[in-house]
């Protein structure tokens, strides 16, 4: 009796519990549901751009007209220094990598509060959806690279002394996981807290455009007095943006333990997300 | 020996009533407070059952409490209970989207749930392409939606329509596409949340017949949440009751649905009715009210006999001078199907005002087969040619059994459930040529 009812046991293929262990993070689960992911993506592509006649060109659209008011606005009135770079490459190589930030952790900080009415009513990991906005951003990013590499491309024909792409763009796979990281980890910060306390959500929205200012986005780093340089050097985000401008134009500074300290800070940042949505998916409904 | 599918040990889950939002952060530090010391949790203790019409004494309920039951494997069940019972709420926690504040669940196999139809339908996308994104979000795999893809379009009857986006859709073809996307999962465990409640009477005669086709021929487990005693009677085999979160029967389901009707309806055998508010579904005019009613001449108690009359007396006051009035009635059978209605002749004796007058209505070759009615009946006057007034109408009043054919020598024996409720009378013969 007692031995039929072990081998019974073993045999469940899931158990519903009140509670699970914080690491019990369902990652194989995540994997079995790897297709549900890229339609997740493809819906975001395609539905955001149906009825519209621009279509994808939005995604152009969008930075170049930031980057123009940049340029005029803090290159031409405020007169800030862009290192000697041209001016529309400095700020369009900010923009880049900062909007797959700001576009990633927007939509990640929200995912529990609008999706509530599909997570009502099916289960799948919940992981799945900021993920896929992980991706769906990069997608958004590529097109955006591309731009600025056709910007790029005109400079080093027009001249070949002021840009100068170096060995270091080869850490952009990594800049772009650590982009990544840091809007996935926050985002599902936030957005686990948003499930019970809605505050977040007006922190969030002019939250991103107050740490655009605290990043060095639309000024190099170096041009700060150095007390102020120590706490922007403080921001995750620094060494990311910092990077990526030196490897493809060759200007500002690099610094392993920068971008060491951004790595560090990730990571760490990465597991406290995924523990604390891990924690949060499973009763959300109840108090969203 | 067949498996278990699903074992639930002593489930129960609290929820907290009125808005959350305010003090919860205070409730979540003394919660957490409480953990550290290595307490119980403060809050559930108070918790009260959960009834939603009585006003709520603390600020937590228990939407399930101690909730325990087994399904095999290959098993449809069917859960019943009033609005509120927690029959949701068991649903959400066995497809997980919420957990259960104590208790265990141990389920063996896929499970696929169907709280909704279409979810995650985007209305921009084709139905070709949400047949897909629903599809994986049900948890299939990109492969097994292309192999079955024909069949989904085919059981929806969206051919046509498989390239417009979905916002352009009837509402009646969206549920059709979803649902046909659903009955196409081939899941071990199959949990259908009162989705047929839309759609067309076809389309969810086909749902019925995909489900049972489902769970007879393909072996699988379905659970099955609905109000329709019909449909819950066709598909399950077993079916659970649940009650202000506690599982009140189980059981075979006939029995368990008969039950839970009789809950329902308080519907008395034998005796006097008398008649009350309970039994009217609004106020009519009642210039003539129904007092009480009551069965006479049966075999026994409230049986009767196939080939012989049903008899009823009626105690009827009349609230003004008539000169006329007809009475007027149906029979149900147990599951609230109405099997048929008799209209009697008009009584054309002037009763005064105030008077009390007795009546007896005979129900003659009926025909019904073994089983359980009632009788709903009316007062009224007028006929087709001249339009109808009803002056009172007494709903599920009084109940009656038929148990018997001929006379109390010759029971029943043998009626299944699924035969119906009319006994045919019919002649077999040789005849030559």
């Amino acid at each position: 009796m007692q031995q039929e009812k072990n081998q019974d046991s073993s045999n469940w293929t899931e158990i519903i519990k009140p509670q699970r262990s914080l690491f019990d993070l369902r990652l194989k689960d995540v994997w079995n549901y790897k297709d549900l992911l890229f339609m997740f993506v493809k819906r975001d592509f395609v539905a955001n751009y149906k009825q519209t006649i621009l279509g994808p060109l939005w995604f152009i659209i969008q930075p170049v007209l930031t980057t123009l008011m940049y340029t005029i606005v803090f290159g031409n009135f405020a007169k800030i220094s862009t290192n000697g770079q041209p001016k529309i490459l400095f700020y369009l190589a900010g923009v880049t990598i900062w909007n797959y930030f700001s576009d990633t952790f927007n939509r990640t900080s929200s995912v529990f509060t609008s999706n509530a009415n599909i997570f009502g009513k099916v289960y799948f990991p919940r992981l799945i959806v900021p993920l896929s906005i992980i991706v769906s951003g990069l997608i958004r990013f590529s097109i955006q690279f591309t731009l600025f590499m056709s910007f790029l491309i005109y400079y080093l024909l027009q001249s070949n002394d002021i840009v100068n792409p170096n060995m270091y763009v080869l850490l952009t796979p990594v800049l772009l996981f650590l982009m990544a990281g840091l809007a996935l980890g926050a985002g599902m910060i936030i957005s686990s807290m948003t499930t019970k306390y809605r505050d977040f959500t007006y922190l969030v929205s002019f939250g991103v455009t107050l740490l655009m200012y605290a990043t060095p986005v639309i000024y190099p780093i170096e041009f700060l007095p150095q007390k102020y340089k120590t706490i922007i050097m403080l921001n995750p985000l620094s060494g990311i943006v910092e990077t990526f401008r030196y490897a493809w134009l060759g200007s500002g500074s690099f610094s392993w333990q920068l971008l060491g300290y951004s790595f560090c800070f990730v990571i760490m940042l990465l597991m406290f997300g995924i523990v604390i949505f891990n924690k949060v998916e499973k009763n959300f409904m109840d108090t969203v | 020996m067949s498996q278990t599918a699903i074992k639930v040990e002593n489930v129960s889950k609290l929820y907290r009533l009125g808005q959350v939002g305010t003090g919860t952060l205070k409730n979540d530090l003394n919660r957490f407070w409480h953990k550290v010391r290595g307490k119980e949790d403060p809050y559930l203790k108070i918790g009260q059952t959960n009834d939603r019409t009585k006003k709520a004494e603390s600020e937590f309920a228990w939407a399930l409490k101690d909730i325990n039951f087994e399904i095999k494997q290959g098993e449809a069940i069917g859960i019943i209970g009033r609005n509120g019972a927690g029959k949701s709420t068991l649903v959400k926690i066995l497809s997980k989207i919420t957990s259960p504040t104590t208790g265990q669940i141990h389920i063996n196999g896929r499970i696929a749930s169907l709280l909704e139809v279409g979810t995650g339908f985007h209305p921009e996308l084709s139905g070709k392409e949400n047949i897909f994104m629903n599809g994986a979000i049900l948890g299939m795999k990109k492969w097994e939606i292309q192999k079955k893809f024909d069949e989904i379009v085919d059981f929806a009857g969206v051919e046509a329509y498989v390239d417009t986006p979905v916002k352009r859709y009837s509402s009646g073809m969206i549920v059709r596409l979803g649902f046909a996307v659903a009955a196409h999962l081939e899941p071990e465990i199959l949990i259908v949340d009162e989705v047929l409640a839309v759609g067309d009477a076809e389309f969810q005669k086909k749902c019925i017949g995909k489900m049972q086709d489902v769970s007879t021929n393909q072996g699988r487990t379905v659970l099955f949440v609905s109000h329709n005693m019909p449909s819950i009677k066709s598909l399950c085999t077993k079916a659970i009751i649940l009650d202000n979160g506690h599982i009140s029967q189980t059981g075979d389901v006939d029995e368990v649905v008969k039950k839970y009707l009789s809950i329902n309806l308080e519907k008395s055998y034998g005796d006097i009715v008398y008649v009350s508010n309970k039994h009217r579904r609004a106020r009519y005019s009642r210039e003539i009210e129904f007092i009480s009613v009551s069965l006479e001449d049966a075999l026994y108690e409230n049986c009767y006999a196939t080939n012989l009359p049903i008899k009823l007396k009626a105690v009827l006051k009349s609230n003004l001078s008539l000169k006329k009035f007809r009475v007027s009635g149906s029979i149900y059978s147990e599951d609230s199907t109405r099997i048929g209605v008799f209209f009697s002749n008009h009584i054309e004796e002037p009763v005064k005002e105030g008077e009390e007058i007795s009546i007896m209505i005979e129900v003659v070759s009926h025909n019904l087969a073994k089983g359980n009615y009632y009788f709903s009946l009316s007062v009224g006057n007028g006929d087709e040619s001249t339009g109808n007034v009803e002056y009172d109408i007494i709903y599920e009043v009084i109940g009656f059994k038929i148990t018997h054919k001929n006379d109390i020598n010759t029971p029943i024996v043998k009626w299944n459930s699924d035969f119906g409720s009319i006994s045919f009378q019919a002649n077999c013969k040789k005849i030559d040529g």
